[in-house]
C-alpha cells in the first residue's frame, strides 16, 4: 500500500495509531502494513460464546493487556472461533459486532435509583441499593407469605415475582432458581415462556 | 432439538416451517446449505413471507399465519392415504397399535370430556385400554378400529387437500408437491429434519403445532436418526439452559415439576409424578423421579434435608394456580404484585399489550432491574411524548437499576439449541461498578438471610437452612455452581452388583445420573446435567473437534445432555433386531453383546433386542406417541383452531369451536380482542438478521445497519391503501397503534382463504425509545394478551391490524 508522508500523518492523526516504528523512521507504507500485524500480536485471546442466538457460535475475544495481576484488559476485537464445529469461524452481523455491545455507550456502570414520583435517576452505592432491596423483600414476605392453605402446608409468596435472563449463564440461572424458590416465590419465569 | 446443528447436513429433506434460520440463525443455517450441496438435499419452506430462507428453497409455500395444523394435518392425511410411512418403525416404535378407551371420542371440533363453562377438558378418556396387569392392550395388525393408527386416520380424514388449500391459502398443487417430497423420507435410507422456531410456538395452538410435526416424523421414521428429528431453533443463547434448569413457574431443574397444593407431602408427590410402566419391560426412565427429586433437595438443603423431614419437601413453595408470565402480569395489573425483578429481559417490549404492561408496572411498589444495558422497561416511568405517554408524577414505583456484567466479563456455561453445554471464559472486567449476576443474587439473598437471622419473621427456615457452601459466600464461583448442578456423592456409593466396588467416593463428583439415589446419599442440582463436571474435570470446556464418523458427531467438543448423547432416541436408528435401518448410514446398533455406534446409545447398553426394550425410553410405554394420551390440555391429536383474532367467523374443520377451546384468556383481555370488521389484515411479528430483540439497538453497527422501525406490506395491500414505499403509516390493533414507515415488497402476496382475499402484514419489532436507533414506537403496543393453552406462550404470530396512511 503506497502512502505519501502527508497521507500517513493524516491517517495517524485520525486515529489509526502511531507506532514506534514510525518514530524510528521507517517508510509510511511499511509502517502501516506492520501496524496491522502488531495490533493482534499483542492481544490475549479468550474463548467465549456469542450471547445472542442459540447456535452458540464460538468467538475469540482479543484483549489488550497481558493478564498479569492488576493489568486491566480491554477487549479490542472479536472474531469467530475457527475451531468451533458449528460456526467454523463465521459470525453473523450480530456476532461480528459484539464489540459494539461490550463497549456500548448504554452500558450501565453504576447502581441507580428512582424514588416514587421522581423524574430522574439518582446514582447510589451498591450497599445502599442492596440493603434497601433486602428490606423491601423482607417486609413484603413477612406481610404476604402464606404458610398454610387450609390443611396444606404451602409456604408460598406470590406478591413478588422474578423474570430471569435467558442469556445469563447456567450457573447464574441455577443459583437464581435456588434462591428464588428458597424465598418461596412462585411467579418465576424467563424468555423460554415467550 | 432432538438432534443438533451440524447433524442437519445429514438430511435429505429439510423442512423449514415456523422459523427463518437464514435470517435468525445465520451461522447454523450453513448446515442446511451443506445438506443441499453435499447431500443433494431438498429445502422446503412454508412461511407467511418469502424470507431469505425461502430464497434458497427448492419449494416454497406462503401460508396464512396460524394455520400450520391445517397444513400438517393435511400432510398426515396424505401419508396415511398413500401409505407413505415407515411401516416397521410405526408398528414397533410408536403407539400406533395401542388400543384406546371406548369412551374417547371427537366430534365437531371437540374431544370427549369438554366442560364449556370451565373451558377445560376432563382427560381421563384420552387413555389406553388396559389389561388386568395395567398394561396397554395392543393390536399389531393395526386394523382394530380402536387402535391409535385407525383413530389417527379417522381424525385427519377431514384434512383434504381442498380444505387445506382453502384454509391456509396454499395452492393445492403446491401443497401436494410438498407432501410428495416429505413422503419420500418414509424410506429407511432417507431422512427429513424439521426446523422450527417461534413461528410455530407463538400461537394459542403452539404446542400442538409441535405435536403435529412429531406425529409426521414418527410416521416417517425420522426420529433418532442422523439428518432427522424435531429441531427447535431456540431464541436466546441460553434459553435452553434456563429451560433445562427449570427457571419457570411450574418447574424445578431437570424438568421436574414444582409441587402443587394437591401434593402436600413427598409421598403423594412422588406417587403422582412417577409414571407406572404401560408396557412390560420398558425403561420408563421417569420411574427414577424419586432419585432425581431427592438429589435436588439434597443439593439445595444439604444437611437440613433428611429422611425424617421428607428431605425438606415443605421448604418448596406449592402452587395453587399457574404463575406464568401472563398470569403474573395479570395479577400485577390487578394490583396483586408488589415487587418485581427484571433481569436481562425487556417485558415492555416482549410481553404482550404494552398499554397493559405499562399500567401493571405502574402499580408496583418496587421494580429491580438487573441488566448490562439501559432497557425500555427500566425507564417505563419516563414520559416520551407520543412514543410512551405516562404521568411520571403519579407512578409511585421505586425503581432500582443494577449494572451487570455481559458474556465477555464472566466464566460460565450456556446450552445451545443442540443441547450442548459450552463453557466460556472471562476476557475483561466489566465497566464501572457492574457486577456478575450470581454475585448480585447472592448479595441480595445473604442480606435477606441476615435480616431473618436478626429479626425473625415469616417462616424463615427455607432461607436460613439453604445449603450455602461457597468459599466466598457473597460470590459463588461458576465452578462451584457447575459442580453443584452436576452432583456429588454424599457417602461412598457401592456397586449394587458387587458391594466391594466403590463407584464414587464420598465428596466426589458424579460421572452421571445413573448413580443418583433416592435415599439422600447423592446430591445433584440438575440431574440431566450430571456428567457435565465430573472428577475428570469440566467436560463443558472440552475442545476436541474430531468427527470420526463423519456424521458431525464431535463427542469430544463440549458436553451435551443427557450423558453426552448428540441425537436423542438413537436406538431408533436400528430396527427391532438391532441392525441399522440403512447399512450405509449406521448410527447406533447392536454388536451382539451391547449397543454401540457413532453416539452414546440412548438405551440400556446391555438391553438385547430380544428383550424388546423400545427407543422412547422416557415414555412409560417405550414408544413414540402418535396419540398423546392426557399430555396436552386441548386434545390427544392436534386439531386446527383459528387464532384468537382471525379473519374468519367460522372454523370449517371444527364448527363447535372457532378458536382453541381450552386456551386461557383473562376477561379483560377478551374485551381487548378486535374483529376483522375493524382490523381486516393479519399481522405477524418477525426478526431481522441485524438485530436481536431490543438488545442490539444499543450496539453501534447493528443500529447503523437497521436504524429505523418499519412495517412490511405487500404490493397489493399497498395499492389497496394507496401507500407508497417509505410512507409513514398508522398500524392499529384493538390494543393500540404505532406510527411507522412502510416497506412495500413483493415478499408477501394476498392469499385466497375461504373465498376471501387475506393480506398479511409483517411486523419487525426491534426499536423503542431507548437505544442508538431512531426512537420509535414499540410494536408491542399492538399485540394480544393471550397464549398457548399448554404453556402460555403469547400469540404474537397471528393477530389482526389495520394499516392506513398516517
Amino acid at each position: 500500500m503506497k502512502v505519501s508522508r502527508r497521507g500517513f500523518l493524516k491517517l495517524t492523526a485520525s486515529g489509526m495509531g502511531a507506532t514506534s516504528l514510525a518514530a524510528l523512521g521507517f517508510s509510511p507504507a511499511r509502517v502501516l502494513a506492520e501496524v496491522r500485524t502488531f495490533k493482534l500480536a499483542e492481544t490475549s485471546e479468550t474463548r467465549n460464546t456469542c450471547p445472542y442466538c442459540s447456535v452458540g457460535c464460538g468467538v475469540i475475544l482479543h484483549g489488550l493487556g497481558d493478564r498479569s495481576k492488576n493489568a486491566r484488559t480491554e477487549i479490542i476485537h472479536v472474531e469467530g472461533d475457527p475451531d468451533h464445529p458449528v460456526n467454523r469461524g463465521t459470525l453473523c452481523p450480530k456476532g461480528a459486532s459484539l464489540l459494539d455491545f461490550v463497549h456500548s455507550p448504554n452500558r450501565l456502570r453504576h447502581p441507580e435509583y428512582r424514588g416514587p414520583g421522581e423524574k430522574e435517576w439518582k446514582r447510589v452505592e451498591w450497599d445502599w441499593a442492596l440493603d434497601r432491596i433486602a428490606r423491601l423483600l423482607k417486609d413484603d414476605r413477612d406481610r404476604n407469605f402464606l404458610a398454610r392453605a387450609g390443611e396444606v402446608t404451602v409456604n408460598r409468596w406470590t406478591t413478588v415475582a422474578f423474570l430471569a435472563a435467558s442469556a445469563s449463564s447456567n450457573e447464574s440461572g441455577y443459583i437464581t432458581n435456588k434462591i428464588i424458590r428458597a424465598m418461596g416465590m412462585t411467579a418465576l419465569d424467563n424468555q423460554a415462556r415467550v | 432439538m432432538t438432534n443438533h446443528w451440524v447433524d442437519i447436513r445429514n438430511a435429505d429433506v429439510v423442512l423449514v416451517m415456523g422459523g427463518n434460520p437464514a435470517e435468525a440463525h445465520p451461522c447454523g443455517f450453513k448446515w442446511v446449505m451443506e445438506a443441499k450441496v453435499k447431500n443433494k438435499a431438498r429445502l422446503v419452506v412454508v412461511d407467511p413471507r418469502f424470507t431469505r430462507t425461502a430464497a434458497v428453497a427448492d419449494l416454497f409455500a406462503q401460508i396464512r399465519p396460524g394455520t400450520d395444523i391445517a397444513f400438517l394435518g393435511g400432510v398426515i392425511r396424505y401419508l396415511l392415504e398413500n401409505d407413505r410411512i415407515q411401516h416397521e418403525y410405526v408398528k414397533s416404535y410408536t403407539n400406533a397399535s395401542f388400543l384406546v378407551r371406548r369412551d374417547y371420542g371427537f366430534e365437531g371440533g371437540l374431544f370427549s370430556g369438554y366442560d364449556g363453562e370451565k373451558r377445560s377438558y376432563d382427560r381421563s378418556s384420552w387413555a389406553y385400554e388396559l389389561d388386568p396387569d395395567g398394561y396397554a392392550r395392543v393390536d399389531p395388525t393395526l386394523e382394530d378400529p380402536r387402535c391409535v393408527f385407525q383413530l389417527l386416520k379417522a381424525h385427519y380424514a377431514r384434512y383434504t387437500p381442498e380444505v387445506v388449500s382453502s384454509l391456509t391459502g396454499v395452492p393445492k398443487e403446491t401443497f401436494l408437491k410438498i407432501c410428495e417430497v416429505i413422503s419420500s423420507t418414509a424410506a429407511p435410507g432417507r431422512a427429513m429434519t424439521s426446523l422450527y422456531a417461534l413461528g410455530w410456538t407463538q400461537h394459542s395452538v403452539g404446542s400442538q403445532n409441535i405435536r403435529a410435526i412429531a406425529v409426521i416424523q414418527l410416521l416417517l421414521g425420522n426420529i433418532g436418526i442422523p439428518g432427522g428429528g424435531v429441531n427447535a431453533l431456540r431464541g436466546h443463547s441460553n434459553i435452553q439452559g434456563l429451560t433445562d434448569l427449570g427457571v419457570m413457574s411450574h418447574l424445578l431443574p431437570g424438568y421436574l415439576a414444582l409441587p402443587t397444593e394437591k401434593e402436600p407431602d413427598l409421598k403423594t408427590y412422588l406417587a403422582a409424578r412417577t409414571p407406572k410402566p404401560l408396557r412390560p419391560g420398558q425403561m420408563n426412565y421417569w420411574q427414577n423421579t424419586p432419585k432425581f427429586f431427592v438429589s435436588l433437595l439434597k443439593a439445595w438443603y444439604g444437611a437440613a434435608a433428611t429422611k425424617e423431614n421428607d428431605f425438606a419437601y415443605d421448604f418448596l413453595p406449592k402452587n395453587d394456580r399457574p404463575y406464568d408470565i401472563l398470569a403474573a402480569f395479570e395479577l400485577m395489573h390487578q394490583g396483586k404484585v408488589n415487587g418485581y425483578f427484571c433481569q436481562g429481559f425487556n417485558p415492555l417490549g416482549s410481553v404482550p399489550d404494552k398499554a397493559k404492561l405499562t399500567a401493571a408496572l405502574s402499580k408496583l411498589k418496587f421494580l429491580v432491574v438487573i441488566d448490562p444495558l439501559a432497557t425500555d422497561t427500566s425507564t417505563f416511568w419516563k414520559s416520551r411524548g407520543e412514543l410512551h405517554e405516562v404521568d411520571t408524577g403519579t407512578i409511585a414505583t421505586e425503581v432500582f437499576r443494577l449494572p451487570s456484567t455481559c458474556f465477555a466479563e464472566e466464566d460460565g456455561s450456556l446450552v445451545n439449541s443442540g443441547r450442548w453445554l459450552q463453557w466460556h471464559f472471562k476476557a475483561a472486567d466489566p465497566p464501572g461498578e457492574a457486577r456478575g449476576d450470581p454475585e448480585i443474587m447472592a448479595e441480595i439473598f445473604l442480606r435477606v438471610r441476615a435480616l431473618y437471622e436478626k429479626e425473625g419473621g415469616a417462616f424463615p427456615d427455607p432461607i436460613l437452612k439453604l445449603h450455602w457452601p461457597y468459599r466466598i459466600p457473597h460470590a459463588p464461583s461458576p465452578e462451584e455452581l457447575a459442580r453443584e448442578f452436576n452432583g456429588t456423592a454424599l457417602v461412598d456409593l457401592l456397586d449394587p452388583k458387587d458391594p466391594t466396588k466403590v463407584l464414587a467416593r464420598e465428596g466426589e463428583q458424579l460421572s452421571g445420573f445413573g448413580l443418583l439415589q433416592a435415599d439422600g446419599s447423592t446430591a445433584s442440582g440438575c440431574w440431566i446435567f450430571a456428567g457435565s463436571f465430573t472428577q475428570a474435570g469440566n467436560q463443558m470446556a472440552r475442545r476436541d473437534a474430531a468427527d470420526p464418523s463423519g456424521l458431525g458427531n464431535t463427542l469430544g467438543w463440549a458436553w451435551s445432555w443427557p450423558a453426552n448423547r448428540r441425537i436423542l432416541y438413537n436406538r431408533a436408528s436400528a430396527d427391532p433386531s438391532g441392525a441399522p435401518w440403512d447399512p450405509r448410514r449406521r448410527y447406533v446398533y447392536w454388536t451382539g453383546k451391547r449397543w454401540d455406534g457413532a453416539d452414546v446409545p440412548d438405551i440400556r447398553p446391555d438391553a438385547a433386542p430380544g428383550e424388546n426394550v423400545f427407543p422412547f425410553i422416557m415414555n412409560p410405554d417405550g414408544v413414540g406417541h402418535l396419540f398423546a394420551l392426557g399430555g396436552m390440555v386441548e386434545g390427544p391429536f392436534p386439531e386446527h383452531y383459528e387464532p384468537f383474532e382471525t379473519p374468519l367467523s367460522q372454523n370449517p374443520l371444527s364448527p363447535r369451536s372457532l378458536s382453541n377451546p381450552a386456551a386461557r384468556i383473562f376477561p379483560g383481555d377478551r374485551e381487548r380482542l378486535g374483529t376483522a370488521r375493524d382490523f381486516p389484515f393479519v399481522a405477524t411479528t418477525y426478526r431481522l438478521t441485524e438485530h436481536f430483540h431490543f438488545w442490539t439497538k444499543h450496539a453501534r453497527i447493528p443500529a447503523v445497519l437497521q436504524p429505523e422501525a418499519f412495517v412490511e406490506i405487500g404490493e397489493d395491500l399497498a395499492r389497496l391503501r394507496q401507500i407508497r414505499n417509505g410512507d409513514l403509516v398508522l398500524v392499529r390493533s384493538k390494543r393500540g397503534q404505532i406510527k411507522v414507515k412502510a416497506l412495500v415488497t413483493k415478499r408477501i402476496r394476498p392469499l385466497s382463504v375461504e373465498g376471501k382475499e387475506v393480506h398479511t402484514v409483517g411486523l419487525p419489532f426491534h426499536w423503542g425509545f431507548e437505544g442508538l436507533t431512531r426512537p420509535g414506537y414499540l410494536t408491542n403496543s399492538l399485540t394480544p394478551f393471550v397464549g398457548d393453552a399448554n404453556i402460555q406462550t403469547p400469540e404474537f404470530k397471528a393477530f389482526l391490524v389495520d394499516v392506513r396512511r398516517a
